[in-house]
């Protein structure tokens, strides 16, 4: 056999590493990690770690006036307008806005993709019903079908998670769905369509991995809706029922005393934005680690 | 050499561009210096990469900014510096000094604007022209460029004309303000070769009218052959040879354009010989005995849909009732022009379109097959497509993606799988420690063979070659030619070769189909169809292939508005008969009169 070996030039091979320890060495990504790893261990760990029980109205926790008290030496966050501790309210909050956040939005994005794929693929009947039946979804109002959705289920933390996905994963759907349409028309599927490869494989080995970008990108900026939705459905009285925190929560049922406390409103702010900008980092790191092409671009 | 030509038009001395990267700067061009002269055409030769793009935006500043910058060197046009001038000032040399041509008519066009407002645009995009002398000079222009109609063609959208006639629109647009220089960018690359005909002989008509001198970007080296002056051969960045055309073609002196003239294929090469060109002569293919594909009266039809109900209200006649057979170790090429069914045709072979008639591929009947009952067929039939870019998962591994097909029809697993991959991975000519790495790694050349390798894992009996080495540098092209007879001769494998380029088919084919429109016009050995073309298609096909010999006389004819028809038909049609003539020993032509005894 003669083959000229002009066009075999030889490449160093590639570093393998694990996709952690390529995060670790991405200072925004680590810093993102950290948060979350922050948010994860206190959420778990709050019982411990807070100082005081997150229901207990501090007879001190007021003002002689009966006003919330500013953060000081004893209640580091101040106090809510009962004289509850915020701090203790934020820290076991933090549980509950951290499984809306994360698994409310992860079944959307699940439900979403899955239906965006499908019908952006296999076409035909399943298309229509399948982006039809979005297509409802998304002109149907999506506070109104929360409430009634609420309204049917007793509420509860996972009641609301579920309520939360069954409302976003629309968006989703439609974005997936639309960028599998014209990855399905690339040669590469043709290719594997030549050689035999079924649906199933095609879609989950081929189409996939190209739409992990996207599905992260939008996986991780629905956490901070998903979080401000919960605080809706809480402010309607249909969400996370107090007395039990989240940190949407605790904005609406502070957000009057805006103006004469307004660190009752900032201090959860800045927690769900710090919240959602660290799954942001971790997945905008994420989003160039997986994608092989952009080796060696950072 | 003696004193200096006073005619000359543009000194590029020593024009360095630099293309930003994650390891910094990278020179794409090194040091470049070239004269052009008054009218005359300068062909800028060289392969991708070379650094001939780069050249051609870096004379227009057109580089895209800010990953790329001229890092030095001068532009003089007629005196001026143009790298010197500021934004203002090069846009008055745009389009009045220096007109440019670019690849993709398609692309070059705005598709929501009428062609009149886009001529007319450029008539009057350094002002004082009123509204109606642009239009009257736009209906001019394209009389010029010998565009058939032009009164109706001005209110037409780009859509609504072919490549050649956006390319002629192009070509208009870059002439509207009587340019000293045209630069053109491969402007005939994206044509079929017919078309590509006629473009070349209207530019070197307007450049004659006129008194253009051309910039012609260009990798065929056909092309350079006919169009060319004067000849800048460059790789890598720099400038390996430059002379006049007969200098370049008869005695290159550079080892590089040694080897770039040796590896273009030249149609006429193979004459008096019968077998392909590195056939061995034990491998006899046999079309009748050991048939792997038969194929009978095939037709393929797409339907356009339109109207509220979307009911089908045109058809395509993408193939229209073909017939032929295959036989084991032979390699059938089907050549014709973009639109003909050739791809179509071989997509039919593994069921990617619906298709009516008979195929049996190896003994094997495909009517009525679903995807599931196409697999064992797909064992014997493989598919190897045109860029070897777009048709690997850029997001899987080399090893992966070659095993894949064995994965898929169950054939082997765990070690050996492993060696079953190495194997074909060493047979393409790589090498196994590179099955770890992502297709983008690789080069165009070594993708195909990849392309190859997983065509190769099941072991078919036929694999269809889909235009597989027309997106390759001429010098990879052929390498990648040698590897598929050299298979041939091994394996005895069976190809169904479809091409546009005829010198290409000379070299690789036993036996060759000329399609037009859906329909065979022509079918026979390799030597019938190329030594004794009997159609008039086959005879005018092979007339404009452009031959890398400056020495020939170049071709004056422009046929006016030569496109070909569209195979989109109103839904009731019937494609007129055809008369199927003998010439003996497998030559059949197919006619529109009857032969005349």
């Amino acid at each position: 056999m003669t083959v000229l070996e002009a066009d075999v030039r030889g490449i160093a091979a590639p570093p393998t590493r694990g996709i952690l320890a390529r995060l670790v060495r991405r200072p925004l990504a680590l810093f993102g990690l950290v948060l979350i790893g922050l948010v994860v261990v206190v959420a778990l760990g709050a019982p411990w770690i807070a100082p005081y029980d997150p229901y207990e109205q501090f007879f001190e926790g007021l003002s002689l006036e009966g006003a919330p008290l500013p953060p000081d030496g004893t209640f580091w966050f101040g106090t809510d307008l009962v004289g509850r501790d915020l701090f203790s309210r934020l820290i076991y909050g933090a549980q509950t806005s951290l499984i809306i956040g994360v698994v409310a939005n992860g079944i959307a994005v699940l439900i979403g993709a899955s239906v965006g794929i499908a019908a952006g693929y296999l076409r035909g009947r399943t298309e229509i019903v399948l982006m039809r039946f979005t297509d409802l979804m998304m002109a149907f109002p999506a506070l109104l079908l929360a409430i009634v959705l609420a309204a049917t289920f007793r509420p509860s933390l996972w009641i609301v998670a579920m309520v939360i996905a069954m409302v976003n994963w629309v968006q989703i759907a439609r974005i997936i769905y639309t960028e599998t349409r014209s990855l399905a028309e690339r040669d590469f599927i043709e290719a594997e369509r030549a050689m035999g490869a079924g649906a199933l494989r095609i879609m989950f080995r081929h189409i996939l991995p190209h739409l992990v970008s996207t599905i992260i990108v939008w996986g991780t900026l629905g956490i901070a809706t998903t979080v401000l939705l919960e605080a809706t459905l809480s402010f309607l009285g249909i969400g996370v029922q107090p007395p039990v925190p989240s940190w949407g929560n605790i904005i609406f049922e502070n957000q009057t005393y805006f103006s004469s406390a307004p660190w009752l409103v900032f201090i959860p702010g800045i927690a769900i934005l710090a919240l959602a900008l660290a799954f942001n980092l971790l997945g905008e790191a994420l989003r160039d680690i997986l994608d092989p092409t952009q080796q060696g671009y950072h | 050499m003696g004193s200096p030509p006073p005619e000359v038009l543009l000194t590029v001395t020593d024009l360095v561009t630099q293309v930003a990267t994650p390891v910094g700067a990278r020179n794409v061009v090194d040091g470049l210096t070239f004269d052009l002269r008054h009218g005359e055409t300068l062909c800028i030769a060289g392969e991708s990469g070379s650094g001939k793009s780069m050249t051609a935006l870096s004379l227009m500043r057109l580089l895209p900014r800010p990953m790329a910058r001229v890092a030095g060197g001068r532009v003089l046009l007629e005196g001026r510096d143009l790298l010197a001038l500021d934004d203002a000032g090069m846009r008055q040399i745009r389009g009045r000094e220096i007109g440019m041509i670019f690849q993709e008519p398609m692309t070059s066009l705005n598709p929501v604007l009428t062609i009149r407002r886009q001529v007319a645009e450029a008539v009057a995009a350094h002002g004082g022209v009123s509204d109606n002398d642009a239009a009257i000079r736009a209906r001019q222009l394209l009389d010029q460029v010998q565009i058939a109609d032009a009164a109706r063609r001005l209110d037409q959208y780009p859509h609504e004309l072919s490549g050649g006639m956006r390319q002629r629109v192009m070509i208009a647009i870059a002439l509207a303000q009587h340019p000293k220089i045209l630069i053109a960018d491969e402007p005939t690359t994206a044509l079929d070769v017919t078309i590509q005909a006629q473009i070349l002989a209207l530019i070197r008509r307007l450049q004659a009218e006129n008194n253009i001198a051309v910039i012609l970007i260009t990798h065929d080296m056909g092309v350079v052959a006919e169009m060319a002056d004067r000849v800048l051969v460059m790789h890598q960045g720099r400038a390996v040879e430059s002379g006049t055309a007969r200098e370049i073609f008869q005695r290159p002196q550079e080892a590089y354009t040694q080897m770039l003239l040796a590896a273009v294929p030249r149609l006429g090469e193979m004459t008096g010989t019968i077998l392909p060109k590195r056939a061995a002569a034990s491998v006899v293919a046999d079309p009748v005995g050991g048939s792997v594909v038969k194929v009978r009266n095939l037709n393929v039809r797409f339907d356009i849909k339109g109207g509220i109900l979307q009911r089908p209200v045109k058809r395509v006649h993408a193939v229209d009732g073909i017939s032929f057979d295959l036989g084991q170790g032979e390699t059938l090429a089907l050549v014709g022009e973009s639109g003909c069914g050739k791809s179509t045709t071989g997509k039919a072979l593994l069921n990617l379109v619906p298709w009516s008639g008979e195929i049996e591929i190896a003994g094997k009947d495909l009517a009525g097959r679903s995807r599931a009952g196409m697999k064992p067929v797909l064992r014997d039939i493989q598919m190897i497509f045109q860029d070897p870019y777009a048709s690997l998962d850029p997001r899987m591994r080399v090893g992966d993606l070659i095993a894949e097909p064995l994965v898929i029809h169950g054939l082997a697993t765990g070690s050996a799988l492993a060696d079953r991959v190495e194997y074909l991975i060493r047979r393409v000519g790589l090498s196994a420690d590179q099955m770890k790495r992502y297709p983008h790694e690789f080069s165009g050349g070594q993708r195909q063979r990849i392309c190859i390798a997983r065509a190769l894992s099941l072991s078919p009996r036929v694999i269809v070659a889909d235009e597989s080495v027309a997106a390759l540098d001429v010098s990879i092209q052929a390498q990648v030619l040698d590897l598929l007879q050299d298979i041939q001769n091994e394996t005895g494998i069976s190809y169904l070769f479809i091409s546009h380029d005829m010198a290409v088919v000379e070299q690789i084919s036993h036996r060759v189909a000329v399609m037009y429109l859906g329909r065979f016009v022509e079918m026979g050995t390799r030597a019938q169809v190329f030594e004794n073309p009997q159609h008039a298609y086959t005879k005018n096909l092979l007339a404009a292939v452009p031959v890398p010999d400056p020495a020939r006389p170049r071709r004056a004819y422009v046929a006016l508005d030569g496109d070909l028809p569209s195979p989109v038909k109103p839904l009731g049609h019937v494609s007129p008969p055809l008369y199927r003539r003998e010439l003996g020993a497998g030559h059949v032509v197919w006619e529109r009169e009857p032969a005349r005894l």
